[in-house]
């Protein structure tokens, strides 16, 4: 394979790992380090910080693409240097944060950022920036795109990201394989593959490592086998569950296919320790078609469970929350979205996830 | 001026709507850049047919094992020519953020002009696993990008069965929550797993993440191999000025059904202004005069809610530390794992505790990197061999802290029971 051309005398890297962050924070945060007292919300994409020390800092929260030309970064460099003091930071959503010492920065910033196209919100509870995946623009192994997804989404929930009008905060996410790099979310979309792996026996002997493809299927459905005289592997279609984790150390199994790679939705998702304990998402709705380059589909079962969501919840409820207090039968009645045998789980642990109790809402 | 634009009618409907467009980047940048041009070829493509074109590889920095992900174009016509050759090769750098992601215009410029020169002028801030990720570098310019980056003074990250790069919050820098210092662990413990980040040979991924409190803005229980969250041991501090505030703009009503009845584990109460409990683990504060609110501390699971709801007027305490959890990860291949508890407080406040939590990281890697199957993730070993084994073999003691209950079988062969006693009860004596 391919490597870099090293030039004549090559450089030693410099190990230097994770560089310090100290030199590249605001002044107000550098001098406030560890000296927070509170914070409050003046209006949403804007947090008001308050140091013990008396000192404040306002923060501008805005939305950005993630995936930006040098031009966009540029863009939003000049706005850090007119009111942020060249001062910026990003969050885990990839929002873009400018922290500003004199709130009367914050209007004109607000404004700049809206001028230029980056909406101002996702803070509290709002709809925040969608945690995003690779897709086809750089992943080897997605079933779709990751960024055009998110921003066929972001367009319709833009009301959502630049207010904060839900019962608490939503994060939302996307993968584009079951690998599910977006991680767990309030609500997630992640591809669902619904035929198992179309084999090309030709390619397998040279590209796959045998026994380690075998080793990598959850259910032991890969067996080695000769086809056509060649080394290769095949697959009892039976077990098979088309998870897709084959496709990866073998791309010759390809698990991806136009027609039935579906999208599914999972909601309930909680990182947060706050109230219940952190929360797996659960599978709510499948079979919805990878249809570029908007998904109307998906966007519109993710709407109906998300203003199902917001009409029905009371305050500070997260989407498991609400679930836990209306149940799960209610919430596809509410949603109208279909319970079907799919969604009883029957993976190892799975009696966990069943009703042992006569427990029932009426 | 770039070649000429291929027709892209899909991609096009993704430039229009409120939210800021990577088409409309992209296009931009291919008004100079024969590679972008392409890259838009491609990717609109992968739209028509529903299909991605890439492939991997191995290409590395001199002296470095990880850190670069490769990128070759599958796309190619009958002869076996790439369709859109000047975006064939099409690798990224994973860079290491510096934690909190904090970040001058001046660095974030250099940056630019750095990856103008030698790459696609495509720059991702963040990839999931946190990495400043540098997309789109033909192969004889991965070296020369990385020299420039690695003279800014950013490092690559991990990729491949190594420790990966990691995250931590703002926490400390603004974020009246935080309980440690989570930008100095993160820095001192990566950057004692340099080798291990730069030269992948463990059986899989290992990945560490800090949050600075229960809030876990970092998501590092379900996305992390090492959880370091931030806590306290201590009561809840109370402010009546910021807690008459709440009172007075939201009223009983919210206070009962927002905070009182939200707590998990029952441990608020509202009380008469004039019959406040006292205690050594009671927190109490007046929210008006005739009402307060009491929390039985030894009740409260540190969830952060009622802290949450009325920040300022309650505030984690003042012994501050750490909980350490273990074995979070996604999907593959034995289904979804949350971290458990194997540390439930340690402090984190001098270079000599954070001494402590790199030496249970090495003894964590170790055992991993001894003792995992290849491909598995700790979470599955410890799944396979039990926590036990796990916490015995890392040298930590078992504790009630890390069980939701004790154990629901009578499945245990427990003949040592009286030694485990008997050594607990010497222990005990000895501390
Ligand atoms: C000003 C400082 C911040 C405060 C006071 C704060 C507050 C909170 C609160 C209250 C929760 C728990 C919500 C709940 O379940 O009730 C939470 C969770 C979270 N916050 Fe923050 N946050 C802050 C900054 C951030 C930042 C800067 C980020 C990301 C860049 C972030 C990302 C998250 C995430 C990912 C979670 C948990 C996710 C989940 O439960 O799914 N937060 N935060
Ligand atoms: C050849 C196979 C793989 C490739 C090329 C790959 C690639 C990637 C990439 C590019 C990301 C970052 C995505 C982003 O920046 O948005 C990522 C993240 C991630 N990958 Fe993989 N991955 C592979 C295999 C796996 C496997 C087998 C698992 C699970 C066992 C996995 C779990 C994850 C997770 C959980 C994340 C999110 C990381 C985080 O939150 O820190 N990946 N992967
Ligand atoms: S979710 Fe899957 S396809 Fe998407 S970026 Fe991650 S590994 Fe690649
Ligand atoms: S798709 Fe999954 S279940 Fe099917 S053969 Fe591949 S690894 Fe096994
Ligand atoms: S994890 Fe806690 S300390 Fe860190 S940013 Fe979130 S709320 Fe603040
Ligand atoms: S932090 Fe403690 S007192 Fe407050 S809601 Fe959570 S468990 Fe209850």
């Amino acid at each position: 394979m391919a490597t870099a051309t090293a030039p004549a005398t090559p450089r030693r890297a410099i190990e230097s790992g994770v560089p310090d962050n100290k030199q590249y924070l605001h002044p107000t945060l550098k001098k406030n380090y560890g000296n927070w007292k509170y914070h409050d919300r003046p209006r949403p994409g804007v947090l008001h910080h308050v140091s013990h020390s008396g000192e404040e800092v306002w923060t501008v929260r805005a939305g950005t693409q993630r995936q930006m030309d040098v031009h966009t970064i540029r863009k939003l460099c000049d706005i850090g240097d007119k009111f942020a003091d060249g001062h910026v930071r990003f969050t885990i959503r990839s929002n873009i944060e400018y922290m500003v010492a004199d709130e009367k920065k914050v209007a004109p910033l607000i404004a700049e950022l809206t001028r230029n196209g980056f909406p101002v919100g996702g803070t509290g509870n709002s709809v925040t920036m969608i945690a995003h995946t690779q897709g086809w623009l750089h992943c080897d192994i997605p079933g779709t795109d990751a960024s055009g997804a998110v921003k066929a989404l972001m367009d319709d929930l833009h009301e959502e990201f630049i207010k904060e009008d839900m019962p608490n905060r939503v994060h939302m996410s996307t993968s584009c394989c079951e690998i599910n790099c977006g991680g767990q979310a309030d609500i997630a979309i992640i591809i669902q593959h619904t035929k198992p792996p179309k084999i090309n026996h030709d390619l397998v002997a040279n590209v796959c490592e045998r026994p380690a493809v075998v080793a990598r299927c959850p259910v032991a459905a890969i067996r080695p086998a000769m086809v056509n005289g060649k080394p290769s592997l095949e697959v009892d279609e039976k077990k098979c569950i088309c998870c897709g984790a084959c496709y990866p150390p073998c791309p010759p199994m390809q698990i991806n296919d136009p027609e039935h790679s579906k999208f599914a939705i999972w909601v309930g998702g909680k990182n947060s320790n706050a109230r219940g304990k952190p929360t797996f998402m659960k599978m709510v709705a499948s079979g919805i078609p990878n249809n570029p380059p908007r998904w109307p589909e998906v966007s519109e079962i993710v709407k109906k469970i998300l203003y199902t969501y917001k009409a029905d919840a009371r305050p500070w409820e997260r989407l498991s929350d609400w679930v836990e207090r209306i149940g799960w039968p209610r919430f596809f009645e509410k949603t109208g979205l279909p319970f079907t045998k799919y969604l009883i789980d029957d993976w190892r642990g799975a009696r966990s996830s069943l009703n042992a109790s006569a427990h029932i809402r009426f | 001026m770039a070649k000429k634009m291929h027709s892209t009618p899909m991609l096009d409907q993704l430039e229009s709507g409120p939210w800021p467009s990577f088409v409309t980047g992209l296009k931009r940048l291919a008004k100079d850049n024969d590679m972008m041009v392409d890259l838009l070829g491609q990717l609109e493509t992968s739209y028509e047919t529903k299909k991605g074109y890439w492939k991997g590889g191995t290409i590395s920095v001199f002296g470095y094992g990880g850190g670069i992900i490769p990128r070759f174009t599958e796309l190619k016509d009958e002869a076996g020519k790439p369709k859109f050759p000047d975006a064939a090769e099409f690798h990224t750098l994973r860079v290491m953020p510096p934690p909190g992601m904090h970040y001058t215009t001046d660095i974030l410029r250099k940056m630019c002009d750095t990856w103008e020169r030698h790459g696609s002028g495509l720059i991702a801030f963040h990839g999931q696993s946190g990495d400043i990720m540098f997309q789109g570098a033909r192969s004889e310019k991965v070296q020369d990008a990385f020299d420039e980056i690695n003279q800014l003074g950013f490092d690559l990250g991990g990729a491949g069965p190594a420790v990966r790069t990691s995250m931590s919050c703002v926490g400390a820098a603004r974020c009246e929550q935080s309980c440690y210092d989570e930008a100095t662990a993160h820095r001192t413990v990566l950057n004692n797993f340099l080798d291990d980040i730069h030269r992948p040979s463990l059986p899989y991924k290992f990945k560490f993440k800090f949050s600075g409190c229960p809030n876990d803005c970092m998501n590092s229980i379900q996305r992390s191999d090492m959880a370091v969250i931030g806590t306290w041991r201590d009561n809840i501090r109370t402010d009546e000025k910021l807690a008459r505030a709440y009172f007075a703009k939201h009223g009983v009503t919210d206070l009962v059904n927002d905070v009182v009845s939200r707590c998990p584990t029952k441990a608020i109460q509202l009380v008469d202004a004039s019959k406040i409990p006292t205690g050594p683990t009671i927190s109490a504060v007046k929210v008006s005069d005739t009402q307060a609110i009491a929390i039985e501390n030894s009740d409260c699971v540190r969830c952060m809610h009622c802290i949450n709801v009325i920040t300022g007027g309650l505030a984690p305490g003042k012994d501050k530390g750490a909980t350490i959890l273990v074995g979070g990860k996604r999907t593959l291949k034995i289904g979804d794992l949350m971290g458990t508890v194997v540390v439930p407080f340690m402090k984190l406040e001098t270079d000599e505790d954070r001494e402590k939590l790199v030496d249970l990281g090495k003894r964590i890697v170790d055992f991993f990197a001894e003792n995992a199957l290849e491909h598995e993730r700790i979470g599955e070993t410890i799944e396979r061999i039990g926590l036990v084994n796990f916490v015995e073999g890392v040298g930590l003691e078992v504790d009630a802290n890390m069980v939701a209950t004790p154990r629901t079988n009578p499945y245990v062969r427990a003949d040592g029971w009286d030694d485990e006693v008997a050594r607990i009860k010497a222990k005990k004596q000895a501390a």
